[in-house]
């Protein structure tokens, strides 16, 4: 049994275990109001606001794609959709602003729009900060709009906070958030009726089900498992959901095996949870995260999912490589921990075994000297999977480059280090010939394949042509003048 | 505290933080010049609160089945076995339909055969619906149909139009229009000059997919609720496919969730397939496509190879040439003659070709039949022109804008190569001049040369475009339509009328249109589904033609009522019927001390109780409008639209990533119904041009089959392509000269085309590479890859100018 509120009103039932909370609120509950775009997470007409208990005792309001949202993790949850908004004609102050702006026409969208800037309008509440463009473009990247092209959407979400609107009640209930929490137990929660949708809260549970469980797909975010169910219509026999361990869910600070200091960060830590660590210790990583899928995708999806998924264009992988991150696998025979690299394997093949999962992957801590770079390459600057994405890590020690590390993605079947280039560099000083050889290094280091996202030639290319840009900073970088000169080589909505 | 009824209707002002930062944010005007209010859509609360019903949305009995299709994996090969068996006896599975269980005509080609319903013997394209499955759930049909045992002979895919069109293998014969002596010209010219392009297609993504839910009705027919832009053509179809008259089926189209051309064929199909199972099963049936299965089956705007060789004078004024124009249609002709025809129409943009010839090839592929969609051609026949006046700017070494001045269209030469001349040339020439000037084109010019001389990575580029756009359907007997007014006894007034609602505010407007007549409240008047049985014989919603052709026919139909209730009163009521006239709800007759005032309720009640008839049926046909295609030459259009756009860009030559930092639009609406609406086109238009020419990228690997299906990988614009600054106005001033619909034009397509200005910019940006001396070919959509590609092989040019060669920019 799921036991959740919808609107503020409290529901059990029971659902299949391929079930979405798109299929359940259209198909079960007859609430059409949100909408199917495209059931694979990418246009945001499902969206739908999911209400977490947070630290201050209230509720948490995050937008997600209801379509790839397993409706089992609604349990304890509030979800919140568009019918939950207006109270008879009394409208909430972004339907207001989405009225009076003009900011729908054929309007199907326009629920998935006016659940982000509720979300939105509710952050303004509860946390008021200042709405810059970015802050706009991450709250609505996720929401494609065909007909409009955004510019009323924007004045909307600009506009809101002054409309004159009325909150619904729900929002002043303050019993909501403990009555959830109430809810929450500390037993695994499963789907009673035939044990398919498992909810360990422990990491030692989760890996006796793991055992117990072995044809069991884990679920975290569903990001992307779930478009098994939308797209290619798979029926699991058996769900675990890892987005309830607690272990998992955790940022701790520690040390790696190697006695690095640095962040044990829970496999099951959501992009956006992780999103503060890194707004302070890796802004370049922080920067990668912002045009990683969408709001809906970050509220949902973790970096323990990207890195267990082992997909060659998975965002984050590099990263790891670059930083030398370690993963820490658990299982029924115990934790080892292991340096990211040694983790990928081979197209979508993992060093985890049956028993194990993924625990946790340590970031280690910024050192003095060390630097950064994350680049990636895309059709669209938002919410866009990768062509190429390079990671790039290095130390300038008299003069010359040292521990460079040089990670793409799109490059090989795996996130892969460019070890030529990175040997063309290493010892030697930033100089145009030294990275003419690096570039050079690389187009044996590499035999990427054409797809839809783009030809073998302009990943190789466009792989070398990040190096240049490298080069470039560095050398900008060593030049006194320089806030400006990083301009010079990198677009403004691209450069970090 | 404010409620639906007491929202305003009209836009509030952006408040002054907010506008402090982001200065540029524009919002239509209260105050404007045009004579129609800035409405909000009349389902603008339905859509915020979610309760605008979508097809999907719609309830249906409890039997009611869902249905899914098997579709061919194979681009073209001979069937030689569907083995259906296991999808038959699949759970929930109620029926299986093939070809062979069509009772009437298999053939659902809307204006020229060549559409079986399902494949038939053969498939000619990857996507090609093979069977449709019904079930008791839509997971248990979609499950069911994967079922299928398919075998197919699979023979060799024609994927290459060009390759098609110079076998002859088109889908439609070649047309041509010529004007003058085009060789002499090429052969007297001082300079000529030519190139070549690759137009991209573009798939609609309308975010509700294609879908319908159809009823068996007690008699051999069906009712059907559609998201469709022409309903009539499904009536017809329908009644075909199951062999029965058209007064046995009845089709509804509420509102579309996006329709962008989509839906004017491509919409028919699901409703003939759907009517024939719940004809076959008496029980009402439901089918949607899913995303993915919905771009792989359906067509998408045409891809185009053009080529020009154009004579120009020294000044890069264009004397003549020869234009080509290849249209990919696809597997079958479905709208392509009137599509590539377009193209054609379009080729000279607002520049007169001289003494030119225009060929237009219909290539026939092994893809989906590609179809209608916003621009209809029109945009790839443009990209022709605006490429060669990039191309004839560098080689006669002048800014792009000042060469496409010189060729605008003007007094003198006025006529285009298919002889129809160009009035309103004056508001051509002052449009751009405004835009001009009001976007600082030469200042920012200025600044872009001195940016770009020592910016060695990010070049800055710059482009003004201007659109002219003809307004009417190409098939004369489209340009038709009809209206059916009713007031009710309370005075409340109900519209009905042949046009479709797909966010484009057409509802909006036509009800406007009767307020305006009846001298009454918006509130006053509202428009329920569009629906054959109320008005037959409809056209599409397309062409841009839905508020110039169903907003006189309902104002045929008011002004009709209205002269029935003058008379009914100036006799019952004694007035006087010279001065009469309905204004806020009364009937006024008489000036000054006389006038006298019957409210409309009044007029209503009595005019009812006197047995007077409150309905009304109108209609309208465009007139002057011909074309004949045996010479090649005529007058296709009522009039043109205008607009233009200026763009600028910032390029990373590099990786090819770009931003577009800045947009001015200035666009021609003649007198607006609703500037809040138009801007709404205008913008939302020049957006969708945008992704067009940019991220929106179709592709197909070597067996023809679509690898780019879904928004993971075919990229729309989302909202941070929107420009920081985008100003956006509308031309005031200018009512159209031709007797449109209070002289409003038309604004659902013309915009689209603004998007232009945005690559024009990118190979600007691209030819300073060059140092302006050499123009940057760039296919579209122009990815980064292909930036990159691009300013790649400028960097070529001038290695290979520097080392004694001269580069071979056209």
């Amino acid at each position: 049994m799921i036991e959740f509120y919808l609107n503020g009103q409290p529901q059990r039932l029971a659902a299949d275990a391929h079930l979405s909370v798109l299929e359940l609120l259209r198909e079960q509950l007859g609430m059409i109001g949100t909408k199917e775009g495209c059931a694979s997470g990418d246009c945001g007409a499902c969206t739908v606001a999911i209400g977490e208990p947070d630290s201050t005792g209230g509720l948490r309001y995050r937008s997600a794609n209801a379509c790839i949202m397993p409706a089992h993790q609604l349990h304890g949850r509030h979800l919140v959709t568009v019918e939950g908004l207006a109270e008879g004609e009394h409208l909430h102050p972004a339907q207001v602003a989405m009225v009076d702006c003009h900011g729908s026409q054929c309007g199907f969208c326009t629920p998935g729009i006016v659940m982000s800037l509720f979300t939105l309008h509710e952050e303004q509440r509860t946390r008021p900060s200042p709405l810059t463009p970015e802050r706009l473009e991450a709250a609505l990247g996720g929401n494609l709009c065909r007909c409009t092209g955004y510019r009323p959407i924007r004045d909307a979400a600009l506009s809101m906070n002054d409309s004159e609107g009325h909150l619904p009640a729900w929002l002043a209930d303050a019993s909501l958030a403990e009555r959830l929490a109430v809810n929450v137990g500390d037993d695994a929660h499963t789907d009673q009726v035939n044990d398919r949708f498992l909810q360990p809260t422990r990491l030692a549970e989760l890996v006796e089900l793991r055992s117990a469980y072995p044809d069991a797909r884990l679920v975290a975010g569903g990001t992307d498992l779930w478009l098994e169910a939308t797209q290619r219509l798979l029926d699991f026999s058996s769900i675990i959901d890892v987005t309830r361990v607690k272990e998992l869910c955790a940022i701790e600070s520690g040390e790696d095996s190697t006695g690095r200091p640095g962040w044990w960060v829970g496999a099951a830590v959501t992009y956006a949870d992780l999103e503060p660590l890194l707004e302070r210790e890796y802004p370049t990583f922080a920067h990668l995260l912002h045009r990683l899928g969408s709001a809906q995708v970050r509220n949902r999806g973790t970096l323990g999912g990207n890195v267990a998924n082992a997909s060659p264009i998975g965002d984050t992988p590099p990263v790891l490589l670059a930083l030398d991150a370690q993963l820490r696998l658990t299982g029924a025979n115990g934790t080892r921990e292991i340096p990211a690299e040694a983790f990928f394997l081979d197209y979508k093949k993992t060093q985890l075994a049956a028993d194990e999962v993924l625990a946790a992957i340590f970031l280690p801590a910024p050192t003095q000297g060390r630097e950064l770079k994350v680049w990636k390459l895309s059709k669209r600057r938002e919410d866009d999977i990768s062509a190429v994405l390079g990671a790039f890590s290095w130390k300038i020690q008299d003069g010359c480059l040292s521990d460079v590390r040089l990670a793409f993605g799109g490059m090989a079947g795996i996130p892969a280090r460019a070890k030529g280039a990175e040997a063309a560099l290493l010892g030697q000083p930033p100089s145009a010939a030294v990275f003419q050889a690096a570039r050079q290094a690389l187009a044996t280091d590499f035999s990427p394949m054409s797809d839809v996202r783009g030809s073998a030639d302009y990943r190789t290319h466009s792989a070398q042509a990040l190096l240049e840009r490298l080069r470039l900073v560095m050398a900008n970088s060593t030049d006194s003048s320089s806030t400006s000169a990083v301009q010079e080589v990198m677009l403004h909505a691209y450069a970090h | 505290m404010r409620t639906l009824i007491d929202l305003p209707p009209e836009t509030s002002q952006p408040r002054e933080q907010h506008a402090k930062q982001q200065p540029t944010q524009q919002k239509p005007s209260n105050n404007s010049g045009f004579s129609g209010k800035p409405e909000r859509h009349e389902s603008a609360i339905k859509h915020v609160t979610g309760r605008a019903a979508y097809i999907d949305d719609l309830a249906t009995p409890a039997n009611a089945l869902h249905l899914a299709l098997g579709l061919s994996p194979v681009a073209h090969g001979r069937i030689t076995r569907l083995d259906l068996d296991a999808v038959r006896s699949a759970p929930g599975v109620v029926d299986v339909i093939t070809v062979a269980d069509v009772p009437g005509h298999t053939d659902i080609g809307p204006v020229f055969p060549g559409d079986p319903i399902m494949a038939d013997g053969e498939v000619l394209y990857a996507g090609q619906v093979m069977f449709a499955v019904a079930a008791h759930s839509y997971r248990a049909a979609r499950q069911a149909a994967l079922k299928a045992v398919i075998e197919i002979d699979e023979q060799p895919a024609n994927l290459d139009p060009v390759a098609a069109a110079e076998m002859g293998d088109v889908v439609r014969p070649t047309h041509q229009q010529v004007s003058g002596d085009w060789e002499k010209a090429l052969a007297d010219a001082p300079i000529t000059i030519a190139g070549e392009q690759f137009v991209g297609g573009q798939e609609h993504f309308y975010l509700e997919g294609q879908a319908c839910v159809v009823h068996p009705s007690e008699d051999e027919g069906v009712m059907i609720h559609t998201s469709n832009q022409h309903p009539s053509e499904t009536q017809k179809l329908v009644a075909e496919v199951l062999g029965v008259p058209l007064h046995a089926v009845t089709v509804e189209t509420r509102r579309m969730g996006g329709g962008f051309g989509g839906k004017e064929t491509q919409a028919s199909p699901w409703a003939c397939i759907a009517a024939i199972i719940a004809r076959r099963t008496g029980r009402s049936c439901r089918l949607r496509l899913p995303r993915s299965e919905d771009m792989r089956v359906t067509g998408k705007r045409h891809p185009f190879h053009n080529r020009y060789c154009l004579a120009i004078d020294n000044s890069g004024v264009i004397q003549g040439g020869d234009i080509t124009v290849i249209g990919d249609c696809g597997y079958s002709p479905d709208l392509s003659d009137a599509i590539v025809d377009r193209a054609m129409f379009h080729s000279d943009n607002a520049y007169s070709l001289g003494d030119a010839r225009v060929t237009g090839h219909r290539a026939r592929t092994n893809t989906a039949s590609n179809t209608a969609y916003r621009g209809f051609g029109g945009p790839q026949g443009m990209m022709v022109i605006e490429a060669a006046m990039e191309d004839i700017a560098r080689r006669v070494g002048e800014d792009p804008l000042t060469v496409r001045k010189r060729n605008l269209y003007r007094q003198g030469r006025n006529v285009t190569h298919y002889g129809q001349s160009v009035d309103q040339v004056a508001l051509l020439h002052e449009l751009i001049d405004r835009l001009e000037s009001s976007s600082e084109y030469w200042q920012r010019r200025q600044v872009i040369r001195e940016f770009n001389a020592s910016s060695p990575v990010i070049r800055k580029g710059l482009a003004l475009t201007p659109v002219k756009f003809g307004i009417s359907f190409t098939a004369q007997h489209l340009n038709q339509a009809g209206a059916l007014l009713h007031v009710y006894t309370d005075g409340s007034v109900m519209i009905n009328h042949g046009g479709t609602e797909m966010g484009q505010g057409l509802h909006t407007k036509i009800c406007q249109v009767v307020a305006r007549e009846l001298g009454l409240d918006l509130a006053a008047v509202r428009i329920t589904a569009t629906r054959t049985d109320k008005v037959p014989n409809t056209s599409p919603t397309a062409a841009s033609s839905g508020a110039d052709l169903n907003g006189q026919a309902a104002r045929d139909a008011a002004l009709k009522l209205k002269t029935r209730l003058f008379d009914f009163a100036a006799e019952h009521y004694h007035l006087d019927r010279e001065a009469m006239r309905l204004e806020d709800g009364y009937l006024i007759a008489g000036i000054g001390e006389s006038e006298r005032h019957i409210s409309w309720g009044e007029l209503v009640q009595t005019a009812y109780l006197s047995r007077i008839s409150l309905s009304e049926k109108g209609f309208y046909a465009t007139p002057l409008i011909h074309y004949d295609r045996n010479t090649g030459s005529g007058r296709p259009f009522y009039y043109f639209a205008f607009g233009a756009a200026v763009s600028e860009v910032s390029v990373d030559t590099l990786t090819g990533e770009y931003q577009v930092d800045r947009v001015d639009i200035l666009h021609d609406v003649g007198d607006s119904l609703n500037p809040a609406i138009d801007i709404g086109q205008v913008e939302g238009g020049f957006i969708q041009g945008m992704g067009w020419l940019t991220s929106e990228e179709l592709k197909w690997n070597e067996r023809g089959q679509l690898i780019s299906h879904g928004p993971a990988t075919y990229k729309i614009p989302t909202y941070g392509d929107l420009p920081q600054t985008f100003n956006v106005q509308l031309l005031e001033g200018h009512p159209n000269s031709m007797a449109s619909i209070y002289r409003s034009k038309a604004v659902g397509e013309p915009p689209f085309m603004l998007g232009i200005s945005v690559w024009a910019a990118l190979r600007d940006a691209l030819s300073s590479l060059t140092g302006y001396s050499q123009a940057v070919r760039l296919d579209t959509p122009a990815t980064p890859e292909r930036v990159m590609a691009a300013a790649d092989s400028a960097r070529r040019m001038m290695l290979e100018a520097a080392n004694g060669g001269r580069g071979n920019g056209h």
